[in-house]
């Protein structure tokens, strides 16, 4: 046991080769997502044009809200300790689809800051109110705490359908429910890069939400203040859904996936695992748009959709293989 | 030295702590015994500030713990609650290393790393450093707790009944690894132990709590007496001279 100095350190390397490879298929995805389209861009006369004004800014967006509700789902995952929790299974997604109803009705004409600020600040709210009913009833038993969530979202999203419903709105709130990048275009996406803001912020403070993750004893113990980390992961959360859910909409399931395969192959330290959950997050989300785009040419499907049926299947898996483990 | 002055805590009308009034003397093992439900966990939880106290004062080595930032009390005095049930995806290294947030605040240094190490070995847990948390056996897993608590490096150590879910063997080593931390690296070590004959073993001073009140304190000698033990579990306790020292027969 004299070999201290020579033992691997306790953070493994950030860069490795592993992730050097995965860089290149996303990569290599994003490239196929830029060249996919019923548009020709290299016969027509103005390819180069609608290339800019569409195809880049869909990618871009591809890979901004892939990493941002991949992040989300896991921050989320480690504040509530809970390998079920992610945005869309808490209610965050529709608190923030609420806040953005609530803005189009109250002002027709809002400017997508102001609509965002609402998203937001109900995305915060919500999140809130779930975090802190699961501290009153310390609910720390795996299955119950996504399944309050789900119903708690299905409330908030009963109420929007019903003030949509009075007010005419159904058919924004449909098009808002079925998240899709089939609308993205140049000078309507750009406030999709406050997500990068996020995920700096949220590389920055890795270990306090790992060390959260150990549970609020263990993190009090070693000095956290646990309240004010919950506050700042749920800020983060919030602006992360917030955005993306009035840029793109309803990405289901992704925070789920991604944070639960990464936490398998790699273990819940968030420092490490943060450039891999971006990467797998963007990957995911591209392959689920592709498809979309590709499966009825040239319509399009949103992809929510194909998200929705991928992430069921994953969440049984998750299931299943939970329960054998017990 | 643990001061508690006054100390309580009130649940509702017919659960209260205290008052309690007590010094723990720096160094060696102290152990909190008594009968279930006697608010032994509570006064450990109350000191590692874990939880408020309604009245009077708490204070470790001279910092009052009601008034001190939590980040520095970190650096003075660490807590292990019983092991909660959601098991993160960290290796036992990663583990250990958290153990050093109130120094390095994640960023681990050359120092922090040995000293993560020292606390590994200490556990016997080199072979198993490499390993997630959840593939270990709830023995292991306790080790690599406690383990985290060492690498932590404070002056004053709390675990609360870091024997459950042990079996004999593994028992009798977290024991001994607890008594060698209070000799060679000076640890001052409170404990909450359930079983009145390891307590009368290995610590130095045994605390008696009953009714949310302190009813005894002394060394284990003063401690193993039949009359003592009787009052204290309210059980009739016979002590014996064991091979190994007095042994407590209450069955």
């Amino acid at each position: 046991m004299s070999t201290t100095a020579l033992r691997a350190a306790s953070k493994g390397r950030l860069f490795e080769p592993k992730l050097i490879i995965g860089i290149v298929v996303v990569a290599v995805l994003l490239v196929i997502s830029l060249f996919t389209g019923v548009y020709d861009i290299f016969g027509a006369q103005d390819g180069g044009e609608m290339f800019a004004i569409t195809r880049i800014p869909r990618t871009i967006a591809l890979v901004l809200a892939g990493a941002a509700m991949a992040m989300s789902g896991l921050v989320m995952q480690l504040l509530t300790q809970n390998r079920f929790v992610e945005p869309t299974t808490t209610g965050t997604t529709e608190w923030a689809g609420l806040g953005l109803l609530l803005v189009m009705i109250v002002n027709p004409g809002a400017d997508l800051l102001t609509k965002m600020t609402f998203a937001i600040l109900a995305a915060f709210i919500g999140t809130m109110v779930f975090f802190l009913f699961l501290r009153r009833v310390s609910l720390k038993a795996s299955l119950t705490v996504p399944i309050v969530g789900i119903m708690l979202g299905s409330v908030v999203g009963a109420i929007s359908t019903f003030i949509a419903l009075q007010t005419d709105m159904l058919q924004s709130l449909g098009i808002w429910f079925a998240g899709s990048f089939t609308s993205i275009l140049r000078g309507q996406y750009e406030v999709l890069w406050i997500v990068a803001i996020v995920a700096v912020a949220i590389f920055l403070v890795a270990d306090r939400f790992t060390v959260a993750g150990l549970g609020e004893e263990i993190a009090t113990n070693v000095g956290l203040n646990y309240k004010q980390v919950m506050f700042l992961g749920t800020g983060l959360i919030a602006i992360a859904t917030g955005v993306v859910t009035v840029v793109v909409g309803n990405l289901p399931f992704l925070g789920l996936i991604v944070p639960n395969i990464v936490s398998m192959f790699r273990g819940d330290d968030l420092r490490g695992n943060l450039p891999w959950v971006v990467l797998l997050g963007v990957g995911i989300v591209t392959v689920c748009d592709l498809v979309g785009r590709t499966i009825i040419m040239p319509f399009e499907v949103p992809v929510s959709l194909i998200l929705g049926v991928l992430g069921a299947v994953v969440f049984i898996a998750l299931l299943l293989r939970q329960r054998r483990n017990g | 030295m643990i001061t508690l002055e006054n100390v309580h805590k009130k649940y509702s009308n017919d659960v209260a702590i205290g008052p309690v009034s007590i010094s723990i003397p720096a160094g060696g093992i102290t152990a909190l015994v008594g009968p279930n439900g006697a608010g032994k966990s509570t006064l450990l939880t109350m000191v590692g500030r874990l939880m408020g106290i309604d009245e009077g004062t708490i204070s470790i080595s001279g910092f009052d713990v009601a008034s001190t930032a939590s980040k520095d009390l970190a650096k003075i005095v660490s807590i292990l609650r019983q092991e909660n049930h959601f098991v993160t995806r960290l290796t036992v290294r990663q583990l250990v290393g958290f153990g050093r947030f109130p120094h390095s605040k994640g960023r681990l240094s050359a120092a922090d790393e040995l000293i993560v190490s020292r606390s590994i070995d200490f556990l016997d847990l080199g072979a198993l450093e490499a390993r997630y948390l959840d593939e270990l056996s709830g023995g292991q897993r306790q080790r690599a707790y406690v383990a985290m608590v060492l690498a932590q490096d404070t002056e004053y150590v709390l675990l609360d009944e870091p024997l459950n879910n042990l079996d004999m063997a593994h028992s009798v080593q977290m024991m001994a690894h607890l008594r060698r931390a209070a000799e060679e690296l000076g640890r001052t070590i409170v404990i909450v132990l359930h079983d009145i004959n390891f307590a009368g073993h290995y610590a130095d001073h045994i605390c008696a709590v009953k009714h949310g009140k302190v009813v005894e304190f002394g060394t284990p000698a003063e401690i193993m007496r039949d009359d003592v033990l009787t009052r204290v579990f309210e059980t009739p306790v016979t002590v014996i001279d064991g091979p190994r020292g007095p042994l407590a027969v209450y069955y």
